[in-house]
């Protein structure tokens, strides 16, 4: 039975029932999220985000070894520094926020490599960058979905002054100074994120479960909440599919969750209904009206 | 008559230069005033002061009790992201933002007014259109149903007539007039004198200094406004010191 190979994987191994409860847990929250940065033009800034949480990973390695705690704490703290120090450099200077963050993140990457490498082995440093979503275990899991719930609550009550800022940052500026707090408060949220989805999948990856499913649903979706069902649903899908065929073909985890996002990324892109090619460009003739 | 806004020696601008120099005046409560001027005269400058995003170089923008969020601006070019997936209903929906904040409920009394405004501005049926697909004028028809939701005391529109057709013009001037009638004291940058003369009582000539200040037909002269011009194409990027303040 096709339903046999489907689900027996998950019924027999516990570990990878836990791998799909993490990456679930993972989608949940960092769906609506990558949607958000997709939406402020900050897609690259989630992987460059990503690298800036090394060296704080790698701090609390050198300092506690793998221990959950401090390489999480190290990580949101080098996170958010980077964040708030690219922010910051952008608002006082000349430069524009990307070209800053960029010098940031870069820097802070070699310092990450660096770090893991006077202490640790290339093992180490394989599971800083890709992690390991066939090894969760409960402390991981836990902390994966303390960060889904904290994030989706913290999503809520943000709601609508990020979705002004988003749309017209002028306007927010003028009726309330609610601004600066909300776009931290989101880049907390980020950071918290991608720190979350590093254990899984590892720094390279866990920018993948965020933002590829986001990109899928923009060629589904034409408003906002629609977009983010659809991004969570592509992720669960992503997810799901993912480990089955790491599961059958014996290849890594994380990169076959991605790959598969990425299958449904190219599927979206001809057969898209908002913007995909196969409406625009294959379809010739125009609308009445 | 009581004053809304008063300017005392007031100096804006960007980078050590002043947009604005030594500006002094007062507006009163419930007037209609056309901000005119080449550009490069200050008058976008002079908005942002009021409503606060610039700071002054010197002087002081004195608003008479009103608070930020008492004032509706309307910038010249909104800093907007029109790809956004957003209805043009929750667009303008935004306007009630002093009333309902980050948390409260929108209920069928503030649905009620939204789409009154929405059809004060001629935009029935287009609620739920993306904003991305709204064509110039229809956007500046959406941001005024917000400003008419934003119920303020004082409004500042920065060229809201700008690069749209005869017909929107003419409806949005209608509201200005309406705002007016309501006493609200709405200041607007304009570049077209015909629609300053028929609609605006009180007009600034402004090329960063003050030129004129009074009554439209009065300011509007062909004299005051070449003077005007010849005043705002002195910018010196190896200007000295202004030495006002120390006379």
């Amino acid at each position: 039975m096709i339903v046999d190979y489907l689900v027996a994987p998950f019924v027999e191994f516990e570990f990878m029932r836990r791998a799909l409860v993490g990456v679930l847990a993972l989608v949940v929250a960092g769906a609506p999220i990558g949607v958000f940065l997709m939406l402020r033009r900050m897609s690259l800034m989630g992987d460059a985000m990503a690298h800036a949480i090394l060296p704080g990973a790698a701090v609390g390695f050198l300092v506690a070894g793998l221990n959950l705690f401090a390489m999480t704490a190290g990580g949101l703290i080098a996170g958010l520094v980077v964040a708030l120090l690219a922010g910051l450099v952008a608002r006082t200077t000349g430069l524009k926020e990307d070209a800053s963050l960029a010098a940031f993140f870069l820097i802070s990457l070699a310092l990450g490599v660096t770090i893991v490498s006077i202490r640790g082995t290339n093992i180490d440093l394989l599971h800083f960058l890709f992690g390991n979503v066939l090894g969760l275990d409960d402390p991981t899991l836990m902390l994966a979905a303390a960060i889904a719930t904290i994030s989706l609550v913290a999503l809520a009550l943000i709601w609508r002054p990020l979705v002004l800022e988003c749309v017209d940052p002028g306007f927010l500026r003028s009726v309330s100074r609610a601004g600066a707090p909300v776009h931290i408060a989101f880049l907390a949220l980020v950071v918290l994120n991608l720190v979350g989805g590093f254990h899984a999948l590892g720094t390279l990856l866990a920018v993948g479960v965020m933002m590829v499913p986001a990109v899928v649903a923009r060629f589904w979706a034409r408003d906002l909440t629609s977009m983010i069902l659809t991004a969570i649903a592509a992720g669960f899908v992503a997810g799901y599919c993912g480990l089955l065929l790491s599961f059958y073909f014996g290849t890594p985890a994380g990169p076959a969750i991605i790959l598969v996002a990425g299958v449904l990324y190219f599927g979206s892109i001809i057969f898209g209904r908002v913007g995909g090619l196969a409406r625009n460009v294959f379809s010739r003739r125009h609308l009445e009206a | 008559m009581t004053a809304q806004v008063k300017f005392r020696d007031l100096t804006l601008g960007y980078d050590r230069h002043p947009a604005v120099h030594h500006l002094d005046g007062t507006i009163m409560r419930g007037a209609l005033v056309a901000v005119v001027g080449p550009n490069g005269a200050g008058k976008s400058t002079l908005f942002k002061g009021i409503v606060g995003v610039l700071t002054p170089f010197s002087g002081k923008i004195d608003l008479c009790g009103l608070r930020t969020r008492d004032i509706a601006y309307l910038p010249q070019q909104a800093d907007m992201d029109r790809s956004f997936p957003i209805s043009v209903y929750d667009m303008v929906a935004m306007g009630l933002w002093r009333q309902a904040g980050m948390f409260a409920g929108i209920g069928r009394k503030e649905r009620a007014r939204i789409e009154t405004a929405i059809a004060a501005v001629g935009l029935t049926g287009f609620e739920q259109r993306p904003i991305g697909t709204l064509s110039g004028g229809q956007m500046q028809r959406a941001l005024f149903a917000r400003l008419l939701l934003q119920d303020a005391r004082l409004i500042v529109l920065d060229e809201p007539f700008n690069a749209i057709d005869a017909k929107t013009a003419a409806d949005l001037v209608d509201l200005v007039g309406r705002w007016h009638a309501e006493q609200r004291t709405v200041l607007a940058a304009l570049h077209d004198f015909d629609v300053v003369r028929a609609n605006f009582p009180e007009a600034l000539l402004l090329a960063r200094e003050p030129v004129a200040w009074g009554a439209a037909a009065d300011v509007l002269t062909p004299e005051n406004l070449l003077r005007a011009r010849r005043m705002c194409e002195a910018f010196d990027e190896e200007a000295g010191e202004c030495r006002v303040d120390a006379a």
